[in-house]
Order: C-alpha cells, then structure tokens, then sequence
C-alpha cells in the first residue's frame, strides 16, 4: 500500500514537472547564481564585487521593464572544491538557479563545471583560470569568459622568453591553477627554446616565501616565473624586493596579476611588472564611465577588477540570449547554444565570440605598473603597452582537445 | 649545505614570530586560564595600528615610535575587552572563554574585512632596516635580521618578568590562589586584567614586526593562529619558556620542511603536534595538570 502511494507520488509529480516545463517556454524568470571567494584571498578580485557586477548587468540590461524577473543569489565557496559542489547543488536542486557566474579558483572551479553539466545549467566562469576548462574538461553548459592560463601564458610568459629569459624557475601554487598556468607557461618556454631549470611547489595561502625565494635565487634562472595569484603572488613580489631578488639579475614575471594586487603592493614595489589583463578600467570612455558606476557602489571605492568586468559582460550577453530565445528555457545547453551562435560585444570588453569549445575570445593587453610619479589617480596604475588581438592570445581550436570539436 | 643554512636561518625567522605570538597566548593560558581565540585578530589589530599611524591625514608616525605605541593602544582594547567581557567568565569552563573569543576574533576580523577588503594594504619596511648583507651562504634582508634579534629579546624580558621578578610571582601566586594573594592586599582583579593587556600588547607587537613582510590584512591573524596554538599545545599551555623554545623551534622545522618537501610545510606542525599529544599528552614542557 504504502509503496504504491509513493510510486503514484512520484508519478504525478513526473507528469506535473513535464506540464511544468511545457509551460515555461515563455518564462521570463531568471534566478543568477554569484559564486565566489566572499572572504579569503580571492575576495577582492572577485567575491562582493562579482555580485555588485551581476546586480549591475541586471539593471543594465533593461530587462525588468520588458516583464522579465530577475534574482540574484551569492555563494562563499571559501576555495573548497566540496563547499563549491555543494552550494551548486543546492541552488540547482532547491533554489532552481538557472546561471552559475565567476567561481575563482580553479580547483572549484573544475569541480562546480561537473555539476553545472549534470544539472544542465548555465556556467559562465569569469574567475577561474586554468584552461582545462574549455579544454580536455570542456562542456556544453560552459562559457568561460575573462581570461586563461593559456592566454597568459602566451603573452605575458612569451613576451619574457623573447626579451632573453630563457631559463625559468617556477613558483606555483599547489592545486588545479597553478598546475596549469606551470604547464602551461612551460610549454610556451620550450616551444621559444628556452629551458625551464626548476620549480616549487607552494601550499596555497602561503604567508611567507623566503625558503622558497632562496630556492628560486640559488636557481641561478633568468626567470622566476609566479603561477600563483591573489595573496600569494603579492607576498612573493613583496618578498622578493626584500630578498633583493628584483636587484639583481633574475627578473620577476608575475603571470597573473589583477588590480587589487597592485594596490596591496603599492606602486613603490609593484612599478615596472609587466603582466596581462583582458580588462582595465581607464582604457576608454566607455570604460571608465562603468567603473566609475561600479566603484561608487563599492565599500572601499574600488573599481572593477578583470573578474568582475567579466562577470559583468559575461551576464549581459547571456541576457541577450535569453531575449533572442524569447523567453528562459531552463535548458542549460540550448541556451550556450545561442550565446556561442552571437558575436560578443559591449563596452568593457569590446568584440569578440565564443568559440564552440566555450572560450569567450577577445583582445588581451600587456601592461606595465606605472612609476609612483606617474600614477595621478587613486587607482591609476597601468601603462598599456602592447595589445595581442585575442585569435593570438587563446588557445587555437586546432591545438584544443575538448570533446565538443570532434562532431 | 649552503642552502641548508640558508633555510635555517629563514625557519629562525619565522620562528621569532611564532614565539612571539605563543608567548602572549601563553602568558594569558598560564594567568587567566583563558584560551585566547582573539589573539590573531589583536595581532591583525597591531598591524593596521602601525598602518594608520603612518597613512593619516594628520601626522605621520613612523615605524619605531608605532613599535611602542601599537602594543598599548591595542593593549588598552584587550584590557577593555577584558573588563567587560572576560572577566564575567572566570572560574567557569575553558570551552567558555574558547568561544568567547572565537566570536570576538570573528566580529573583529569582519569589520576590517568589510572596510578594507581582504588583498591588504602596503606597508614599507623602514629606511635604517632597508637593504641586506651578503652572509656567503645567503643574502639576509636587514630587517629580517632585526626581527629575529627584537623578538628574541622581548621574549626573554617577558620570561624574566614573569619568572624572576616580585611582579611575576604575585602573578604565579595570584593563579595558583586568588583569595590568598588577595588576602595579602594584592589587587587581583586589577593584576589579571594588566596581564591580559600585557598578552594583548605582544600579539600586537608581532603585528607591527610583520606588517612590512607581509600585508596588512584582515585575515593575517586568521592564517596564523591555527598553528601558534599547535606551537602552545606542543611547548605545553602555559609554559613561557616552552613556547619560546617550541616557537623557535617549530620555525626551523617548517623552514626544513619548505626545502626537502614544501607541499608538506603547511602540515608539518600538526603532524609534530599529533606525535608530542600522543608521547606526552601536556606538551614538551607541560606539567601535569
């Protein structure tokens, strides 16, 4: 008796869900998922400000007044692939989230894309770095949109190996990221014939570098290379200066860098590094008049990091998907369908497309941290000094081993 | 073999603030019976105390007058915490005071996050400390060298005090038996509350020692306090001279631990930790409780 009262629940609830989602064809509501380092090292390049960016790309996009209803929740994934997972889980299975943006951190990153495919959702990644994810870990349901351990391995890491360095030693944090931008970054030293002498591998988090600085100087390479981020590539430089390591004749090549690094080290220590960035808040009217927006919104007067513009543009475009399809399937796959099938574009990251592995492509630009002289604002910190048009800076499909290709 | 000495040197680096920090969490263990979960967070304090000394918009103090005047300033808030909240707890379980202070660790650390962020805030190492000198074997930065030596000292005064001095065995005595040091016209109440400041001001002082190595951050304290209480559990609460020894020591290991096999440097201690729990349950230096 009781099993068949609950075979017949479950019966009705099937034929409920399937006049459900037949009804939801012309749905208009959305629910946006912010998953992000709210606390730890990663929170000020992503965290708050991701979900003041997705809360910014909302208002934007003008969809409110077309009927639509839009939500937006956060998550505190505090860099734990299982608190990742489950936070995911639980906005598919009880929220109903039809969106997952930013998610730094490779490890949760990688891990939040299994359950984002599972689920059918949508996933754009704008914090995560390794290129895994529009590669050998490539899925329907994923857009990554800012940047890769690809791209900076092309530009940044290619631009040292020409100027001469070409014996690297490499600092990496020991989980998915640094894993990739070392291998990744690697391979663009041997391909330009240069030779990588050794490395170390971190623990993320790491409050001081001196054993490992001396490692890097007892090296004797050119290059030391950081395939770390955050907290942990601030630290690095900062102790690098101390060790006198920037005095000497091994050059520093910070692979990832974002604004709020700079800021932490202040423009005394962090002057001349040269790294890449997608994205920069003083490139244009355009982009200043969005980041002025943005930083008046935030606690400390910030503007926008790379991840966070990302996360910005990232959801616009998935909004105007949404408005093409006429309405919100709740089919993770059809809608990256349709976000691949328009080309890109808006203000902070300009044109560009979403290759059918997931990669967003647009132009990268190499700066340099300008001298403490030359800075005249609060937040003016880069010199740009090479731009590397984004067919260049990403990962060729041709060289990709996603699934996805082999059609 | 060069490298080695170079490491040792580095662990010895740590290791003064590991000292210095069990020292202040140990000297509140050993006189108020008090498991000081805030410690990291008045440590954080310390930092960001020398950081607004130097970056307002009204004079600017430097590095050294801030050495002094950090430790009291957050000194005075632990004596003020204290007074207000510790106090209320004494004689009741340690589970009681661990919480306390974990939530006041929590409060405090979410209030600079939540106006300061988590990325940290420059702070530049004074212009007489700049520079290094080539040792042979390895290139020592000369404030690094400064902070082994400074906190070396503070150390041993702060073991003189308590272990040598009139004051120190009032403080022993008042532990070991409120009434009758009371008894005696001794103010405990007062002494106690001195002795926590005392605790405070050290935490606040490796503060301000580290803020030109590392950023001032929020979180600083919260990466840190994890393993200086497993340097307190291994040293054994409440010894002073324990966990100076421990702090010391625990920086060489980790510092070993960084050449031979550094994706286990940040485990290393709690493995040592697990091992002394198991052999000798009060720690290196523990007496029996």
């Amino acid at each position: 008796m009781k099993t068949r009262s609950i075979a017949s629940f479950l019966l009705g609830t099937a034929l409920s869900l399937t006049a459900v989602s037949a009804a939801c064809a012309q749905d208009k509501t959305v629910k946006i998922g912010a998953l992000s380092d709210q606390s730890g090292l990663y929170a000020d390049l992503g965290g708050p400000g991701s979900t003041l960016a997705a809360q910014m790309a909302v208002e934007d996009s003008g969809l409110a007044a077309k009927g639509w209803k839009i939500d937006i929740i956060s998550g505190d994934h505090q860099n734990k692939p299982d608190i990742g997972t489950a936070i995911a889980r639980q906005w598919f299975d009880v929220d109903k989230v039809d969106v997952i943006v930013d998610v730094p951190n490779s490890g949760v990153a990688l891990a939040v894309n299994n359950v984002v495919k599972e689920k059918n959702g949508v996933y754009i990644n704008s914090g995560a770095a390794t290129s895994d994810l529009t590669n050998a870990q490539c899925s329907p349901n994923t857009v990554h949109w800012t940047y890769d351990t690809y791209m900076l391995a092309h530009t940044t890491g290619q631009a040292l190996v020409k100027a001469g360095g070409d014996t690297w030693f490499f600092l990496t944090a020991d989980y998915a990221f640094g894993a990739a931008l070392e291998r990744d970054t690697t391979a663009v030293v041997l391909a330009n014939g240069g030779k990588v002498v050794s490395g170390v591998k971190h623990p993320l988090n790491t409050p001081d570098f001196s054993s490992f600085l001396l490692q890097a100087q007892s090296s004797k390479a050119k290059v030391i290379g950081l395939a770390n981020a955050g907290g942990d590539t601030t630290n690095t430089i900062k102790q690098a200066a101390e060790f006198g390591i920037a005095k000497g004749s091994q050059k520093l090549a910070a692979l990832l860098l974002f604004l709020t690094d700079v800021k932490a080290l202040g423009l005394e220590t962090a002057q001349g590094l040269n790294f890449t960035e997608t994205f920069y808040w003083d490139m244009n009217d355009q982009t200043r008049a969005f980041s002025k927006r943005f930083a008046a919104k935030m606690k400390n007067g910030a503007p926008p990091t790379m991840v966070q513009a990302g996360v910005y543009s990232g959801l616009r475009h998935y909004f105007k998907a949404l408005e093409a399809l006429g309405g919100n399937p709740h089919d993770g796959v059809k809608v990256v369908e349709k976000m691949k099938s328009m080309p890109t574009e808006d203000d902070l990251f300009g044109k560009g497309e979403i290759q059918p592995n997931g990669r967003t492509i647009h132009n990268a630009y190499l700066f340099e941290v300008k001298k403490p002289s030359e800075s005249k604002a609060p937040w003016d910190f880069y010199k740009l000094v090479g731009t590397v048009p984004g067919d260049q800076a990403f990962t060729p499909l041709s060289e990709s081993k996603c699934a996805l290709l082999k059609k | 073999m060069q490298a080695l000495y170079a490491q040792l040197l580095v662990g010895l680096i740590n290791g003064s603030f590991y000292a210095l920090l069990s020292l202040g969490l140990a000297v509140i263990f050993g006189m108020l019976n008090i498991i000081n979960f805030a410690h990291g967070a008045l440590y954080m304090m310390g930092a960001f105390v020398a950081y607004f000394l130097l970056n307002n918009d009204y004079l600017s103090i430097g590095y050294w007058p801030a050495l002094i005047i950090a430790p009291i300033v957050v000194g005075i808030f632990g004596m003020i915490l204290e007074r207000t909240m510790l106090q209320w707890l004494t004689g009741l379980d340690h589970l009681y005071g661990l919480l306390l202070t974990f939530g006041m660790a929590l409060i405090i650390q979410g209030v600079f996050q939540n106006y300061f962020g988590s990325s940290g805030l420059p702070y530049a190492i004074p212009d007489q400390l700049k520079g290094g000198m080539n040792l042979g074997f390895m290139f020592l930065p000369i404030y690094r060298g400064w902070v082994v030596v400074f906190s070396l000292v503070v150390c041993l005064a702060t073991w003189f005090l308590i272990e040598k001095t009139q004051l120190g065995a009032y403080l022993r005595a008042a532990t070991e038996n409120p009434t009758l040091v009371r008894a005696f016209g001794i103010n405990v109440p007062r002494m106690i509350t001195l002795t926590y400041g005392l605790g405070v001001g050290l935490a606040a002082l490796a503060g301000v020692l580290s803020a030109p190595i590392n950023q001032v951050r929020p979180l600083m304290g919260a990466d840190l306090i994890i393993v200086v209480f497993a340097v307190v559990v291994i040293g054994g609460m409440g010894s002073i001279m324990g966990s100076i020894i421990t702090g010391f020591a625990l920086g060489v290991i980790e510092g070993l631990t960084k050449y031979f096999y550094p994706e286990a440097s940040n485990t290393v201690v709690f493995v040592l930790m697990v091992l002394v729990l198991l052999v000798k349950p009060t720690g290196l230096t523990g007496r029996a409780a």
